[in-house]
């Protein structure tokens, strides 16, 4: 795009290639974008709740993932539309910071979208729409805060903790199991939290998945396990109290990164250099029995005379370990990671109580199990599961709940789930829009009416009819003025969420408000797309 | 205002009843493919593969079928991977797993079309999964406190197992030679340790089971062709040109006599090698990697057996059975731990020559020498073995068993379909389809034998309405008779891993009610 002037000295536009751009200006660029906007909406509409549907994406190289974890769709979907992408960006943003409720965040913003063509139909101009949409959620944001309830544990009771967990993963398809893997969850999160500070290090836990088995065989390890087996196949499989070398350089011959030649002429230099390749192989070795490790694990690979000699000296041995991996390792096991053998002392190693090999179904799979590591916080979680897809959506459902047990080890407050909070603070809008003069008013009336969409999308999800129950939960909240009541989308037979124990997170759910009114600002703001029409 | 396209060109989205619809017709299509194929009487295909050569495989093995399909259908793709992993986690009943995931779609679409919700379908089929599991964990057979009686029942699930495959002319021969094979494990799962060799000629009645270890290789020239009380180096190492390792050495020189000093300092230094290895007092020395004819003729004046070229597993596996390291350095020959074993001799299987491992050290492992008139069979004929092995091996540590020949589904759909009638709500029509979806097996399993199977079904149904009945379907006299007598057993793993991961999959295939199909990559022209 560049700006030119004609020779009056008027201003004019010029388009690169202008005959093939579409260009969409004022309140059809608006109308446009929210009709894509609400496109993306209305996909995910329908995978919200625990009676949510599953999508089945096929990916660019046919590979099938099953989800309904909103960010992973999104992800997958390959959209080409740019405010479509937005969207994407949203969810995935809600994804970053909290874990959980990305698919809430896209139905909300989609729900804002609607009402605001809505408002643009009556005339108001888009920004007092933007700008009577972040009033609003201010006001809802803050009634939130007022409507949450603390709630109390501790590392010795954490049920409350693994009720909120189950929250999440009843919208999975792991629901079946959702008991034993909230419980996981929250005993991982506890193990490597930092209850001092308030802090978790979700980098410390582990999601490891292997194909095979059922669901309930899930187990959470306090300690390592890597996805690789024993240099050598004649290595002892089971090392008690294991002393860990853990290494970033080869067993193999040294390789400068300057380039050289060793330019061999006479038959003594051939003598010599052949005693030194020996040696440095007997060195390295050497070496690390020196300082006393009894299992070495090493980024790199080894030389076959190397591995034999490892084989030969008794010091088992790990190649090929990813970096993240190792890092991992040590951080468990107390060792620091070693770049050079000459570098290698014995305060360096890192200790394990056990480590062992264990093998897998018929084919000769094998995983190493480092377990009760010096330093116990690092844990993973190894799933189990009937197939592919299976293994990867619990590996998301676990990922969900353990930012939720992080959330609330974070912040203790929670609000009511299954639209509660929502209904709650669409009725708080509702209140708060008579009290603004001017046309904001209306905007904070359609947010108001955006907030009930959610609640909606669970009824309509759970096979209740929408508008009904809406109504009657609305009423009933109103009528005792207590905000717990919520859709009842399991078929319990009551409204009071408390009841049902459905919980989640306050910041999930303000966060949920104020990234869904951001994006929609954003939205609401574009008068102006200018795109290739064709290509 | 039209919405834009979100996605991409050439990517497509379907929704609601079309997604359902689409992906059931996929796992009801890939169903079919391989319903003949089930049941003792069941037929075989033919794959012909598209790369080079076209070569063709003949198998009736769900898994191998499958694994050879090109499928575009992703919930298709979900069924070829629960098959896969059944394959891989017990070996056995791929084709089972298949059928019964795509009975329960086919039932469920029926449901679909009577206006009931996936979600209840699902809740449904998650009672009923259960119910059904707890009904064959009330009839298990346990027999692992009586040896006798337990060898007795591996082979009779051995025996089930070949029957539905291209041995079940010698299933007896077949299933004694498993498990005798599996029995030497000793309870690993390790199926390593069995080596099948494969040699055309002769029949499939002249294969046998050695207790020692066959190596396909043949001995250098010049070499003994037996020894006694052999002592074996297993080695991993270079026994062509040892080069140096060191990164950039090269060699340089300025005239011919160098060259030829270094050509004598390299050859010298295979020499002390070989010296090196013959310090270790052995008569067979076995390399991974190849041996060149020098050493070689080293090797045969010392008159020690040198054996070139023996493949990863087959090192690893020699490792194993022998007792040896596997050796890379040769520096102190004193601690280094030999392998040992009576007898080494050649033999010769048809028309090739084989070294064979006799009186070796552990007797966890043994080779299988198969024989058959062609290729095919031998590959088809290796497949089943194998899968009489896998689930051998994890029945010995899993030892409960159950009667085979639709018996377990005839008692898990009696249970289920109890409990429909218990159950309130929508519900129990998932759990009465359930119930269907069980008994088709047998159905097919009768149908594919060209049996009555509506008259047979029935009959069946009638005789389990009583406690404890043992009947199945016996498809070689085509009559409903106890399966006890008849002694058709089958592992419980199996049909436990069938039944769940069937119902895992049909669950996951029926919660999906939209299908995005990205734009496939393009391949970039390298025209």
């Amino acid at each position: 795009m560049a700006l030119a002037f004609d020779e009056f000295g008027r201003p004019f536009i010029i388009l690169r290639e202008q005959d093939q751009k579409t260009r969409l200006r004022g309140i059809d660029a608006q109308k446009a974008n929210i009709a894509a906007g609400k496109a993306v909406a209305r996909i995910l509409r329908s995978s919200l709740g625990p009676k949510g549907m599953d999508k089945m994406l096929q990916g660019p190289d046919g590979d099938v993932t099953i989800t309904n974890d909103g960010a992973t769709i999104l992800e997958q979907m390959d959209v080409d539309n740019q405010i479509a992408k937005l969207m994407v960006e949203l969810s995935r943003s809600q994804d970053y910071e909290i874990g959980d409720g990305t698919t809430g965040v896209v139905v909300l913003a989609g729900a804002l979208l609607e009402q605001a063509e809505r408002q643009l139909d009556r005339g108001i101009h888009p920004i007092r729409i933007a700008e009577g949409y972040e009033m609003a959620s201010r006001v809802a944001v803050e009634h939130l805060e007022r409507i949450a309830q603390k709630f109390e544990f501790d590392a010795d009771n954490f049920e409350p903790l693994v009720q909120t967990c189950m929250t999440t993963l009843s919208s999975k398809i792991v629901n079946r199991c959702k008991r034993s893997l909230a419980e996981i969850a929250v005993k991982a999160v506890i193990a490597v939290a930092d209850l001092e500070r308030r802090d978790v290090n979700l980098d410390l836990i582990k999601v490891e998945g292997k194909v095979g088995g059922k669901l309930e065989d899930t187990e959470l390890i306090y300690g390592i396990l890597v996805d690789k087996d024993m240099s050598h196949p004649q290595m002892p499989k089971h090392i008690a109290d294991a002393h860990i070398a853990i290494l970033t350089c080869p067993f193999e011959p040294p390789k400068p990164k300057t380039k050289h030649k060793v330019d061999i002429d006479t038959v003594e230099k051939f003598e010599t250099l052949r005693k030194q390749e020996q040696t440095y192989f007997d060195e390295m070795v050497q070496k690390c029995k020196d300082v006393g490790a009894t299992l070495v694990i090493c980024q790199w690979g080894f030389d076959d005379e190397a591995n034999h000699l490892l084989m030969h000296r008794n010091l088992p041995a790990v190649r090929w370990v990813g970096g993240v991996e190792l890092e991992l390792i040590a951080i468990a096991t107390g060792g620091r990671i070693v770049p050079r053998f000459q570098e290698l002392t014995p305060e360096k190693l890192g200790k394990a109580g056990v480590v062992r090999e264990k093998s897998f179904g018929t084919t000769k799979e094998r995983m190493l199990y480092i377990e009760h590591c010096a330093n116990s916080k690092a844990v993973t979680v190894f799933i189990r599961g009937g197939n592919k897809m299976m293994i990867e959506e619990t590996k998301r459902s676990i990922h969900d709940a353990l930012c939720v047990a992080r959330n609330l080890i974070r912040n203790k407050s929670i609000v009511y789930g299954g639209g509660a909070a929502e209904i709650a603070c669409s009725l708080a809008v509702e209140a708060a829009a008579d009290k603004y003069p001017g046309v904001e008013q209306y905007a904070i009336r359609a947010f108001a009416e955006a907030l009930d969409s959610v609640p909606m999308a669970l009824a309509e999800n759970s096979g209740l009819q929408p508008i009904e129950t809406l109504s009657a939960v609305k009423s009933q909240q109103i009528k005792e003025n207590i905000p717990f009541y919520g859709i009842d989308c399991n078929d319990v037979g009551t409204n009071d969420m408390r009841e049902q124990n459905v919980f989640e997170t306050l910041i999930g759910k303000q966060q949920q408000i104020l990234l869904a009114t951001q994006v929609v600002k954003m939205i609401l703001k574009i008068d102006d797309v200018i795109s290739n029409s064709e290509y | 205002m039209p919405i834009d396209k979100i996605f991409k060109d050439d990517a497509s989205e379907e929704k609601g009843e079309r997604a359902r619809m689409a992906s059931c017709i996929g796992a009801m299509a890939i169903g079919d493919l391989v319903k003949t194929t089930l049941g003792p009487k069941g037929m075989d295909k033919i794959l012909q593969s598209t790369g080079r050569g076209h070569a063709v495989t003949v198998t009736n093995d769900g898994a191998t079928i499958l694994k050879s399909l090109h499928i575009d259908n992703p919930a298709a793709k979900v069924l070829v991977d629960i098959s896969k992993v059944q394959d891989d986690e017990v070996g056995d009943g791929t084709t089972s797993v298949v059928v019964l995931a795509s009975e329960l779609l086919r039932e469920a679409e029926k449901l679909l079309a009577s206006k009931i919700h996936p979600m209840t379908i699902i809740a449904g089929y998650r009672m009923a999964a259960e119910c059904a599991r707890d009904a064959i964990l009330k009839r298990v057979i346990d027999n692992k406190e009586d040896p006798e009686k337990f060898k007795s029942d591996l082979t009779k699930i051995a025996m089930t197992t070949l029957c539905s495959k291209i041995l079940s002319q010698d299933k007896e021969h077949f299933a004694e030679m498993a498990v005798d094979a599996v029995f030497r494990l000793k309870g690993s799962t390790n199926l390593e340790a069995i080596q099948i060799i494969k040699k055309p000629g002769g029949s499939l009645r002249d294969s046998f089971l050695d207790e020692g270890f066959i190596l396909d290789k043949k001995i250098g020239i010049g070499q003994p062709k037996r020894i006694e009380n052999a002592k074996i180096l297993v080695a991993n190492t270079a026994m062509d040109t040892d080069k140096v390792k060191i990164y950039g050495a090269r060699v340089r020189v300025d005239s011919m006599t160098k060259v030829a000093e270094i050509e004598g300092a390299e050859k010298e230094k295979m020499k002390d090698k070989v010296k090196k290895i013959l310090a270790h007092g052995i008569n067979c020395f076995v390399n991974r990697q190849l041996i060149y004819n020098f050493p070689e003729e080293l090797f045969a004046d010392a008159g020690v057996l040198a054996i070139e070229h023996a493949d990863f597993e087959g090192i690893e596996r020699l490792g194993l059975v022998t007792g040896g390291e596997i050796a890379s350095t040769f520096d102190n020959p004193e601690s280094v731990k030999l392998g040992h074993c009576k007898l080494i001799e050649e033999i010769m299987i048809g028309e090739d020559k084989l070294i064979h491992f006799s009186g070796v050290e552990m007797g966890q492992a043994c080779s299988i020498v198969l024989r058959g008139a062609s290729h095919h069979v031998l590959d088809e004929a290796e497949r089943s073995l194998h899968d009489a092995l896998c689930v051998l091996s994890q029945t010995v540590n899993d030892s409960r068993v159950l009667l085979g020949g639709g018996w377990p589904e005839m008692v898990m759909a009696k249970e289920v379909d109890e409990l429909a009638r218990k159950t309130a709500g929508k519900k129990s029509h998932a759990i009465e389809a359930f119930s269907r979806a069980l008994v088709a097996i047998p159905t097919t399993i009768a149908d594919n034998a060209g049996l009555d199977s509506a008259e047979l079904v029935a009959q069946l149904r009638a005789e389990h309405h009583s406690e404890g009945c043992n009947s199945g379907i016996d498809v070689i006299t085509g009559a409903v008779g106890s399966m006890e007598e008849r002694g058709i057993y089958e592992a419980f793993k199996v049909k436990q891993a069938v039944l769940l991961s069937a119902t895992e999959a049909a669950e996951m295939i029926l919660r999906v009610d939209e299908i995005i199909t990205c734009a496939p990559r393009r391949r970039e022209d390298r025209m």
